[in-house]
């Protein structure tokens, strides 16, 4: 079964969760934004991120760009049916990239602007990834290799609880990130956020988990059915293990350690949607072989990848390192 | 009636996004690359005048290569979100040259992004110029595919049909290094060198106009009128063969750009003239004879092939590509006498002296900037009615979407575009206010703080000779 689509299907869904977790945090700092009161504090909470930001981001382009490479067919159906969320994350993802240039740049009276399309341009980024995860669940209608619904589809209760999940779960890491980058007051802040944000995301993973085995049969047999639900039954027993090392190295105030549990529940819940829609690339009706482009783009693609994906990791880790350690208040960063 | 039409608007949307788009990575690439030289003067010299132009424009820089980003990321998903039915039969071909890009270029500029910027104090300072190298090379590796994917939509080749009807590699040599691509990406590579050098002349001329005497305006000054006396000429040949290049590939292109309706022995070239798409014909137009057989053949009764060639419907809009080119060349010959009234002045000694080259130059901040997206159009109207040129029509090439949401992203697009990109050239014009300054310091403007600018010549010998 390992063919060229089999591992470019592995290598999408990896960067697609690099970007989650990647991404994730620092969506998480600016939805967290208007909660953190004091000026100095909120450009060290934007310090922590500022010099990795657009690294991170562009796991989403590799993430877009790849599936127009390798996946061109689910490409060119789940843009055109997710065009809202899709066209508000963008422009949601264009407030928040540009605040960390245009606050140090304006006035004090319109860096209070900026920093709001800071918190609402994640928060909006955030929430349209969530209704487009929500939305793609619940599967997406195609006649002749085009998307045949309307421009309001991915609008319904589910695709709304998966947006605001999303938002609370990168609240989480942005908040447990805080707390391993900050000190002071801020890390304070930061600590009671998490367990907050930690109990709410725990609980949200619970109901979207139950919720999408009854939107699609698929995902109640594959989760269900015999002999599955015995082997599958270790993923929500890891959640659940998860969930409670996580409580207590925040009640511990670990620093390190809360943010790694926080993105193991997202890598576990992220194998846990895999799981749901294998093989489908765009549930109910693509699957990864017929979205697959013809091999010779696969390879041709492939060969690159696996020279340049770890030369990246290795100077993306370079650069994680440089910039380790605390951010201290006022750190002459920018 | 037309104005509802999805597709219309899905062009006006993608016109929009991407000529805003191309202002930065453009500027990126020319400052990215000006940055790296500026830094590597200062290594090798020690001269505190190139690390404070280098501080000078690290901001500018930083707040450019941003806003780049932000709006390249629409770009990357506008392909799939309007034109899903380009997506899935271009994708196995362009898909893995942007997929490339991504790779070799995106995380290569963000990766080292963050040291340049932030990182003069983390690491050494070879390490710094290394991550600035890098960054350069980043724009400069993003460049080359995304103009191997353009040129392949001009003048596709190495490619054969599969049985779902997309467009699949025969060839991938023959893909990636397509008949236009060499001529397009000189000349945008150049484009981008020259904007970037007016950006900074113009700039070190607003500040010599109010003190001849500012060192770094200068320095800045001086380097920029070398790029025009040396580049702007050379910008005109290589223009000059790529448009050679599109006769021969893309005539319906040149007979637009020309303003040709009839094929015609000793074709004349009309200076400027608006054409009359109904009756085929030039209204007002003012000609020199033969000249534009002269220019695209090498000979003035040579045969060039005018619009009537092909029906109506398979001709691009004239006017818009006629004028855009007008434009881009007439822009291109201000740049040429700048660098040469420069070169003259600069033999006479008086390169700083002169008022007038300063105002010229002044007026000319933005010109390298405009000239790019007025050739940026002139190919890419000129490509039209197709996609792919010859073989996939813009009308057959976008999304089922229903003209209402199109209409909507467009006017989001459109306000937000305004008011953020409106706001970041403002806030670059500010920082390009700031009088240069020996002791420049740190990326942030205001209070100065310890940082690798002041530290005193001796202790920077020291440091260097233990990094040997």
């Amino acid at each position: 079964m390992i063919d060229y689509a089999m591992i470019w299907a592995g290598l999408i869904a990896f960067a697609v969760l690099a970007y989650i977790i990647l991404d994730g945090f620092d969506l998480g700092i600016g939805i967290l934004f208007p909660l953190i009161i004091d000026k100095t504090d909120k450009e060290t909470a934007m310090n922590t991120i500022a010099p990795i930001w657009d690294g991170n981001e562009t796991w989403l382009v590799l993430g877009g760009g790849g599936l127009f490479a390798v996946f061109p067919l689910a490409y060119a159906v789940i843009l055109p049916a997710l065009y809202m969320p899709m066209i508000l994350m963008l422009l949601g993802l264009i407030f928040r990239g540009v605040a960390f240039e245009f606050h140090w740049r304006a006035s004090s009276q319109k860096q209070k602007l900026w920093d709001l399309g800071f918190a609402l341009g994640s928060f909006v980024a955030a929430l349209c990834q969530g209704i487009a995860l929500g939305a793609l669940v619940q599967g997406i209608a195609i006649t002749d290799r085009a998307y045949s619904g309307g421009w309001w589809d991915w609008l319904t209760p589910f695709s709304i609880t998966t947006g605001l999940a999303l938002v609370v779960g990168y609240s989480l890491l942005g908040a447990t990130w805080l707390n391993l980058k900050t000190t002071g007051n801020l890390q304070k802040l930061a600590l009671k956020i998490a367990k907050a944000a930690g109990i709410i995301t725990f609980v949200a993973v619970g109901i979207v988990s139950l919720w999408m085995l009854f939107i699609e049969n698929q995902y109640l047999e594959r989760w269900l059915s015999k002999p599955n639900i015995y082997f599958l039954m270790i993923v929500p027993t890891l959640v659940l293990v998860i969930g409670l090392n996580l409580f207590l190295s925040l009640k511990r105030q670990k620093e390190l350690s809360p943010f790694l549990w926080s993105i193991s529940l997202f890598v576990l819940s992220y194998i846990g949607i895999l799981i749901s829609f294998y093989p489908y690339m765009v549930p109910p009706s693509i699957n990864i072989w017929q979205a697959a482009a013809p091999d010779k783009s696969l390879k041709f693609l492939l060969v690159g990848s696996v020279v340049l994906l770890p030369i990246i990791i290795a100077y993306t880790s370079y650069s994680y390192w440089v910039f380790r350690g605390k951010v201290k208040p006022n750190e002459d960063y920018h | 009636m037309e104005y509802l039409d999805p597709i219309f608007l899905a062009r006006i949307q993608f016109a929009f996004t991407i000529a805003f788009h191309i202002i930065f990575p453009g500027l990126s690439i020319g400052l990215a690359a000006y940055l790296a030289v500026l830094e590597a003067l200062w290594l090798k010299t020690k001269k505190d005048i190139y690390l404070s132009a280098f501080k000078y424009w690290i901001k500018v820089f930083s707040l450019i290569f941003g806003m780049g980003v932000v709006s390249g990321i629409v770009m990357s998903y506008q392909f799939g979100t309007n034109w899903s039915v380009f997506s899935d039969k271009t994708g196995p071909i362009l898909g893995p040259l942007m997929g490339y890009e991504v790779l070799s270029a995106f995380f290569l500029e963000a990766g080292f992004l963050g040291v340049m910027l932030f990182g003069m104090n983390k690491v050494g300072k070879k390490l710094h110029f290394f991550a600035t190298l890098m960054v350069a090379v980043g724009t400069l590796a993003s460049a080359f595919w995304i103009l191997s994917v353009n040129s392949w939509m001009q003048t596709p080749t190495g490619y054969e049909y599969n049985e779902v009807g997309q467009f699949i590699a025969k060839d991938w040599f023959e893909v990636v290094f397509n008949p236009s691509f060499p001529y397009r990406l000189t000349h945008m590579v150049i484009a981008a060198f020259l904007s970037t050098a007016f950006l900074v002349g113009g700039t070190a001329a607003w500040h010599l106009l109010k003190d001849k005497t500012n060192p770094v305006a200068r320095l800045m000054f001086s380097m920029a009128m070398w790029m025009a006396t040396i580049v702007a000429p050379v910008q005109v040949f290589v223009g000059d063969l790529h448009g050679l290049n599109t006769y021969q590939h893309q005539p319906a292109k040149v007979a637009a750009m020309e303003g040709n309706f009839d094929t015609q022995n000793g074709a004349p070239l009309i200076l400027f003239g608006i054409a009359n798409e109904e009756e085929e014909r030039m209204e007002y137009a003012i000609k020199v004879p033969k000249l534009a057989s002269l220019i695209i053949t090498h000979d003035a009764d040579g045969e060039l092939i005018g619009l009537k060639e092909w029906p109506k419907d398979e001709r691009p809009p004239v006017n818009m590509v006629f004028w855009s080119f007008r434009i881009m060349v007439g822009i291109g010959m201000g740049m040429v006498l700048i660098g040469l009234f420069s070169l003259y002045l600069r033999l006479r000694k008086k390169l700083y002296e002169n008022k007038l080259l300063k105002i010229a130059a002044l007026w000319f901040t933005p010109a390298g900037v405009v000239a790019t997206i007025a050739g940026w159009i002139v190919t890419e109207v000129g490509r039209q009615p197709y996609t792919v040129y010859g073989l996939l029509k813009t009308s057959e090439s976008a999304s089922p979407l229903d003209a209402p949401a199109v209409a909507t992203s467009l006017a989001m697009f459109v306000i937000v575009y305004l008011i953020v990109f409106g706001a970041g050239i403002y806030y670059c014009i500010k920082l390009m206010q700031r009088t240069p300054q020996i002791e420049e310091r740190g990326v942030k403007t205001g209070i100065p703080r310890r940082s690798a600018g002041l530290t005193p010549v001796q202790a920077l010998n020291k440091e260097g000779a233990g990094h040997d």
